[in-house]
């Protein structure tokens, strides 16, 4: 049975090959779409080709305003949650101090808590707070949930740093503001990045949290939500393809530089 | 650096401790390195070697004392503003520059513009022009161990401190990285400082060696003087093996006449550290290589003049150059004997009865208050603080 046994052979490609395209098929159609000119308001069935969305991809009103509020909030979460949760990180690894332990715990809560529950809460929190609802409670409800994804991201790089390398900076005449912009940060920053990435993409297409605590604000998600109501706009596919393919670019613009480096560095 | 040599470049540490707590990592201790030497810190581990390393580096601040350096005090200086650089035992080398920002690291932190002449000097004398854009996890250990160097040794400090530098290397290739350091030291003229726990590479490379015990440094002195007159029992056995018997004091002159086991035995008088006095116990050390064995039916032939101790072979091995043997008898459980494997005696098995005897003159003396076995492999007389480094 050569048939057979070539299945055996290949059993572990295929099975590889299946599973990869259970992750991809969701964008291919996201993508597929994209280009899609529907019958009405749903962009739910094939009609035929065009390029019309992508051609105006601001034609949807308030399309265009939402998205970028959700780029100005992620931005700003972002640098917030990845200094904040830099330097809790640095202090959580680096120094011993009273309640270490809880705080290391504690740093895990946001990502434990159900998303939904802590959004009620936090709307409780504002509402009792008096604050005013929208972009200001909307980035601070970000920050917050993001410190978890980056703290975790960072304090494993710096845990696997050794702490003889600033030692070695200071003994090498670097004082300690050069010691962190020579040593510390460079060796920490794929930690950062990472934790910084994770940030992002998460700020940017929140959904439960945000559509508690925007008042009458619109982000990118909500507006999707929003809008799948009364129908669904190619334009939102227009965006995701764009963010999917950016993302790919930068991903592979970084691994061609990495392996390059690497091959400049064997002559 | 001729500026220094005129000033006297000596390091000196005067009335340095380091506490942690309750911990006492370093006993009050002074200590002058004098300029252009190859000094060395001996001990076990966790004896306050590495930290008394790192109060000299200024990583490390010491509860008491002051360290000085060419006669101007340094002990307020952080670590970046001293003109001492370190080798450390993990090399430390940054990880995400390669070897020539490695090696160039120092100077550029001084504004140093032109760097490119310096470090191409510096990685032709470790020998390494080859690797200039390799990064450092590309490089084998000994190599990794020569760019540590090479990236203290650029800033030309007036003190160059290593810190078990070849622990983490093989024997063989430590062996070629000792002789490799004494040649850079000799080549440079820098003084440096060396924390090591293996004793020979001590002896070895240093011109000067301090041992250390317990955060104290026990003796110091060169190589041969700490061999032949070690003054404590924790140096008499952490430098090589020494045998210690026991024994009383039975008369004084230019030379002591102690007995021991049965018989007498003799030691120059000023080769003893305890205090001579008629009755009074002492120590009396022999290097297992200055004894000579003869089978005891040759005993008649050895000259007068010569320590003698009865015994009987328990164990003998076979090493080579030499063989070692273990001796029973009544001045000593376990004494040792290396004879050269010249004109070997096949009488000398295990259970021969046997008289050892040597030179009087090759005898010291130790005070007998102190622990036999400090400084013996696995022996809980050595003193040890935790290693903080």
């Amino acid at each position: 049975m050569p048939a057979l046994r070539w299945i055996r052979r290949n059993l572990i490609v295929i099975a590889g090959l299946l599973t990869l395209a259970y992750m991809i098929v969701p964008n291919v159609v996201v993508m597929v779409f994209s280009f899609n000119k529907p019958n009405g308001r749903f962009n739910y069935a094939w009609q035929q080709f065009s390029l019309d969305a992508w051609k105006d991809p601001c034609g949807v009103a308030d399309l265009c305003s939402s998205l970028s509020l959700s780029f100005r909030i992620a931005v700003w979460a972002t640098i917030g949650a990845t200094v904040l949760g830099t330097m809790i990180a640095f202090a959580l690894v680096r120094y011993r101090f009273r309640a270490r332990g809880a705080v290391n715990s504690l740093i895990f809560l946001p990502m434990a808590m159900p998303e939904v529950v802590m959004a009620a809460s936090l709307l409780t929190l504002f509402l009792n707070m008096g604050a005013e609802l929208g972009y200001r409670t909307v980035l601070i409800a970000h920050i917050m949930f993001c410190l978890s994804f980056v703290v975790t991201a960072v304090k494993a790089r710096v845990m696997s740093m050794d702490p003889k390398l600033e030692e070695a900076a200071r003994d090498l005449y670097a004082g300690p503001v050069q010691t962190f912009v020579r040593v510390t940060l460079p060796i920490a920053a794929p930690g950062i990045a990472a934790g910084a990435l994770l940030a992002f993409a998460l700020s940017f297409d929140d959904f439960i949290i945000t559509n508690f605590n925007a008042g009458s604000t619109v982000t990118f998600p909500m507006f999707v939500w929003g809008s799948a109501q009364r129908g669904t706009p190619v334009q939102i596919n227009v965006v995701g393809t764009a963010m999917f393919v950016i993302a790919v670019t930068v991903v592979l613009v970084g691994q061609l530089v990495a392996n390059r480096r690497k091959n400049n560095a064997r002559p | 650096m001729t500026q220094q040599q005129t000033t006297g470049g000596d390091v000196r540490l005067t009335g340095i401790s380091k506490t942690y707590g309750s911990f006492t990592a370093v006993h009050p201790l002074d200590l002058t390195v004098p300029q252009g030497s190859f000094f060395a810190l001996l001990g076990a581990s966790g004896c306050g070697k590495t930290t008394t390393l790192r109060i000299i580096a200024g990583l490390e601040e010491a509860t008491t004392g002051t360290v000085s350096l060419g006669g101007k005090d340094i002990t307020g200086l952080p670590a970046y503003k001293r003109p001492v650089n370190t080798v450390f035992q993990s090399y430390a080398l940054f990880p995400h520059l390669d070897i020539t920002e490695n090696i160039a690291f120092g100077l550029r932190r001084r504004g140093v513009k032109s760097v490119r002449k310096q470090v191409g000097d510096m990685l032709e004398l470790v020998q390494l022009g080859d690797f200039a854009r390799r990064k450092p996890h590309q490089l084998s250990g000994g190599q990794q161990q020569r760019v540590a160097v090479a990236r203290a040794l650029i800033n030309h400090p007036q003190v160059l401190l290593l810190d078990e530098p070849l622990g983490a290397l093989d024997l063989k290739l430590r062996r070629r990285m000792q002789l490799e350091l004494k040649r850079i030291q000799t080549e440079v003229g820098i003084t440096f400082v060396h924390v090591t726990h293996d004793q020979e590479e001590a002896m070895t490379m240093a011109d000067t060696v301090a041992v250390m015990n317990g955060g104290r440094v026990e003796q110091l002195g060169a190589p041969a003087d700490l061999y032949e007159n070690p003054k404590t029992t924790f140096v008499a056995n952490f430098l090589g093996t020494s045998n210690l018997i026991e024994g009383e004091i039975a008369g004084c002159g230019t030379d002591i006449v102690v007995s021991a086991g049965g018989g007498k035995l003799r030691l120059p008088g000023d080769r003893c550290s305890a205090p001579a006095v008629t009755g009074g116990r002492v120590l009396l050390g022999i290097r297992p290589e200055k004894i000579s064995l003869a089978h005891a039916d040759a005993a008649g032939r050895i000259a007068e003049g010569r320590n003698r101790v009865t015994g009987r072979i328990v164990d003998s091995s076979f090493i080579g150059v030499s063989t070692q043997y273990v001796v029973e008898s009544p001045a000593g459980r376990e004494l040792q004997v290396y004879e050269q494997n010249i004109e070997r005696d096949a009488r000398l098995v295990p259970g021969a009865e046997v008289v050892l005897h040597w030179n009087p003159a090759h005898t010291f003396g130790l005070d007998a208050s102190q622990s036999k076995l400090a400084g013996t492999m696995g022996d809980a007389g050595v003193e040890t603080v935790e290693d903080v480094s």
